[in-house]
């Protein structure tokens, strides 16, 4: 991992068109500007990491039987 | 073309099938092409099953017919890297954790899959704020709570 030390008002350029900048250090948070094209996402890293999580979790499978069940279950539920 | 399912045994389907996730889906990176398959036959309920990948297929329901209040504000950004030209010519589903006891199942509200319809570009987009949940329980759907 890159390990850059910046201040308040210092930036970090990523390629030609993402900047991020230290707007504000106040205890122990830091506050950061960044400026990217739209086609680029940014998210809070725990946000995209508790997705990621959720994610592996919807992939386990159940089989075809037990969500033929499942499905009776919700439709029994919701009439 | 042939594809084998996790839920549905052996498929048919055709290369404008296929739906386009660039990047893949958080925790999938290399999942990119996907099917989207109607569950014996009832809606609402969907599987979004890798072509790549036998063994990972989604559970996947039409929130709004579960939470009718329910809503996705598209970011214009999300509306171009779909390739869409409105709000309209997008699809939304949410994945389903199906649990044992049923009553335990929950959807992913936080993180919708949004699909062009058309065009078969898909993203699962990242809502922002905690208003919903990644574990909404569907039980609780009928009664109308999130």
């Amino acid at each position: 991992m890159l390990v850059l030390s910046r201040k308040a008002n210092e930036a970090i350029r990523i390629m030609d068109d993402i900047e991020i900048k230290v707007l504000a250090v106040e205890g122990d948070q830091v506050k950061l500007g960044i400026s990217a094209p739209k086609s680029v996402d940014v998210h809070r890293g725990e946000v995209y990491e508790a997705i990621q999580e959720e994610n592996k979790h919807a992939a386990k499978p159940v089989s075809a039987e037990i969500l033929q069940a499942f499905i009776n279950h919700a439709n029994k539920a919701s009439t | 073309m042939q594809l084998e399912t996790s839920y549905l045994g052996t498929v048919e389907y055709k290369q404008e099938d296929i739906i386009v996730f660039q990047g893949g889906l958080p925790g999938f990176p290399e999942e990119t092409e996907f099917i989207l398959l109607p569950f014996n036959e009832q809606p609402p309920f969907f599987i979004l099953q890798s072509v790549r990948t036998k063994e990972i297929g989604f559970v996947c329901i039409n929130p709004f017919l579960f939470w009718p209040d329910y809503e996705v504000e598209l970011a214009d950004s999300v509306v171009r890297q779909l390739r869409a030209e409105s709000e309209q010519d997008v699809a939304i589903f949410v994945l389903l954790t199906i649990q044992q006891p049923f009553s335990e199942t929950t959807a992913n509200l936080r993180a919708p899959i949004a699909i062009h319809a058309k065009k078969r570009f898909a993203k699962q987009l990242m809502l922002d704020g905690e208003r919903y949940s990644l574990k909404a329980p569907i039980h609780m759907a009928a009664k109308g709570g999130r």
